[in-house]
């Protein structure tokens, strides 16, 4: 580990990288205090710049420094505003928002700082602990492990992300594979479901699919309904007295040493992720406090603000595990990432650290330092960087929508693409209008293909079906797969009977 | 019925056609060395297909009952009152976007752009024609030396009658 923390240190401390954590986290604070553009949006929009660098690890830096960024600026947002431009950060409005109405916003802020820089680096510590040995774990996997464990990963997804509603989150899995069938798979070597038409022979790009299904509707509703951005008219007011007091330091440390073990772990498991863990997080410190502690949170308690903020960071964290490990992204913004570095010619998974060590040492080494920047670069900016709060919604939203099209036009240079790019984000609009969850669309097109391959390679080593059978850790993920899918529905029904007075069976 | 389960009808569909076309048509083509192997092309989309049947009817049936209703905050939006939103601005600005991605080729970056982000803002309510003219102007001429020169990224800058 020392020697891959070495070579990490030399990849991390070129010129070039430090300058792309710096940029990123800079460019992800700033477009993430925009209302409407999260850190999904963000990524998208910077990943046709990442390919253009050719440099895997240097466009991974970058990507993981505008996410750090995007999920910091977010909560800036949440405390001056109380409009999160991301949810992960909602809980941080909570806390951060009654604070800085009582005139506290510098404070807040800084707590925030200090909290996001807690959460990530004690995250990304764990990472590296945790990853290597779980790739040498997944080492051992064939493909028909491999078959199984994404199925787990997207029931996963469909069982946490579906505001309980699973069959909705499934049918948008299902629809996400479905649509990574369309075009010229390197599998067989004959085109699919392209309908005679030239534009889908090498399939949707993914770019595309993932700036319809965030950026667009999000932009969209903004423009429906101007009371979601209503903050970002005359925002932007005086912000003095960034400091906090050694006691209220003192409160604090046992929070966020709790919640950035808490977060990571939460951010390990697929489908989870920042938005859960924050939640969890303040949920768990509410009831942890006692008396008049208790009674402060959701009035500006400092302990309300600390522990969603670090159990975001470390949760972000958390989420790189299961990419970098076993090249399964357990979240939308991984998902993006996971498909950027497959551009890049880099393929996550176990053989990342033995194929090509300075990739995955330097990412984790920018880590640190892009939590670094973060806290000393952007604090100290944070009260000029809050003026961009005052750019009136008129010239907002035109630009939202001209970089969102910019983004799917550079990778592709195929203005075909930015029709398809507005047909699917009406589309995503009205998914997103009936309650159906578009992460799981996303995750299910860029597992597609990979879960295809690992089933067809299975089926062709075994001749059938049998390596469900005869490999036993295949069966004991596919039936983990649907436990998760069921569970929910079986609690949630059997909550209905209890509710109705009728005894149950056990 | 909610628009969730209209949703799940067309989808329904969908996944019909999706599954006739995997059923019925592809698996003609398949040279005859291919149809010894065990897998498919046509084997996974087949599984598919199914399965979203089955999951579309179990939400168009409503076999799954959502949660006890969820707070309405005042920023969630809810289409049953898309009537009280700004729908024409949102149809327009659609339409600008379609219009932009089919003159971006002929018009040239520069133009298109300008107009885009000028139409954009006017469509929004912005009345303020310098600063408008001024920021889309400017911002056309940065992005376009960022992509062009910066990324080497190649956009044609100009309409297509002044060449390149």
């Amino acid at each position: 580990m020392l020697e891959g923390i070495m070579i990490g240190l030399t990849a991390a401390f070129s010129i070039q990288n430090l300058l792309m954590v710096v940029a990123g986290c800079l460019i992800g604070t700033f477009i993430g205090m925009l209302p409407g553009l999260g850190p999904m949006s963000i990524i998208a929009i910077m990943i046709p710049i990442a390919i253009k660098l050719g440099d895997p690890t240097a466009a991974l830096i970058l990507l993981a420094g505008v996410y750090y960024g995007a999920i910091f600026g977010g909560s800036t947002s949440s405390i001056l505003l109380n409009a999160p431009g991301v949810a992960g950060t909602v809980a941080t409005a909570f806390d951060g928002y009654p604070m800085a109405r009582k005139g506290q916003a510098g404070k807040a802020l800084t707590i925030a700082a200090v909290a996001s820089f807690a959460g990530g680096t004690i995250g990304a510590i764990l990472l590296m602990i945790f990853a290597p040995a779980l790739s040498s774990v997944a080492l051992l996997f064939h493909s028909a492990e491999y078959f199984g464990l994404m199925v787990v990963g997207l029931s996963a997804i469909a069982a946490f992300a579906g505001t309980g509603q699973v069959a909705k989150a499934l049918m948008m899995t299902l629809l996400g594979l479905i649509l990574a069938t369309v075009g010229e798979g390197a599998l067989y070597n004959m085109p699919r479901f392209t309908l005679g038409l030239m534009d889908l022979q090498s399939g949707i790009s993914f770019i595309t699919l993932a700036m319809a299904m965030f950026a667009l509707p999000e932009a969209m509703f903004l423009v429906l309904h101007p009371a979601r951005s209503a903050g970002a008219e005359g925002g932007g007011g005086k912000i003095t007295n960034l400091r906090f007091s050694r006691a209220e330091a003192w409160a604090m440390a046992p929070v966020i040493g709790r919640q950035s073990v808490q977060g990571f772990f939460i951010g390990v498991l697929p489908g989870a992720g920042a938005t859960i863990a924050s939640f969890l997080g303040y949920a768990v410190e509410r009831n942890l406090a006692k008396g008049e502690e208790q009674a402060e949170f959701g009035k500006g308690s400092i302990k309300g603000l600390a522990a969603p903020e670090t159990a975001n960071n470390a949760a972000c964290t958390g989420s790189f595990v299961p990419l970098l490990t076993l090249g399964i992204p357990g979240s939308g913004t991984t998902a993006i990432l996971l498909g950027a570095l497959l551009a890049l010619n880099v393929t996550p998974g176990p053989r990342l650290m033995t194929d090509t060590p300075e990739v995955f040492w330097a990412v984790i080494i920018s880590m640190f330092i892009g939590n670094v920047v973060l806290l000393v670069l952007n604090l100290p900016l944070i009260p000029y960087i809050a003026k961009i709060l005052a750019i009136p919604r008129n010239f907002l939203i035109p630009f939202i929508l001209f970089f969102t099209l910019m983004g799917a036009y550079i990778g592709q240079n195929n203005a075909t693409e930015l029709l398809i790019l507005v047909g699917l984000g009406i589309g995503a609009t009205i998914l997103r209008f009936a309650d159906y969850p578009l992460a799981p669309l996303l995750i299910g097109f860029i597992l597609g293909t990979m879960l295809e391959d690992n089933f067809a390679r299975s089926m062709q080593l075994y001749r059938g079906l049998d390596f469900i059978v005869e490999r036993p850790m295949t069966m004991g993920l596919l039936i983990l797969a649907a436990f998760l899918v069921l569970l929910p529905s079986y609690r949630a029904y059997r909550a209905r009977r209890r509710a109705e007075g009728v005894a149950d069976g056990d | 019925m909610a628009l969730d389960r209209w949703i799940a009808l067309v989808f329904i569909t969908f996944c019909c056609a999706y599954g006739y076309l995997a059923f019925f048509t592809m698996d003609d083509l398949l040279p005859p060395f291919m149809q010894r192997n065990p897998v498919w092309p046509s084997t996974f989309p087949k599984v598919l297909s199914v399965m979203g049947v089955v999951v579309g009817l179990i939400v168009l049936l409503g076999l799954e009952k959502p949660d006890a209703a969820k707070e309405a905050s005042a920023t969630d939006i809810n289409y049953r009152r898309l009537q009280d939103y700004k729908l024409g601005q949102a149809l327009m600005l659609l339409a600008l976007m379609a219009l932009y991605a089919v003159a971006l080729r002929p018009a040239g970056f520069l133009l298109s752009t300008f107009t885009f982000l000028f139409a954009g803002s006017a469509v929004l309510g912005e009345r303020r024609w310098a600063l408008m003219a001024l920021v889309s102007a400017l911002a056309a001429g940065c992005v376009w030396y960022l992509v062009q020169e910066v990324l080497g990224i190649f956009l044609r800058p100009l309409p297509f009658v002044f060449g390149v």
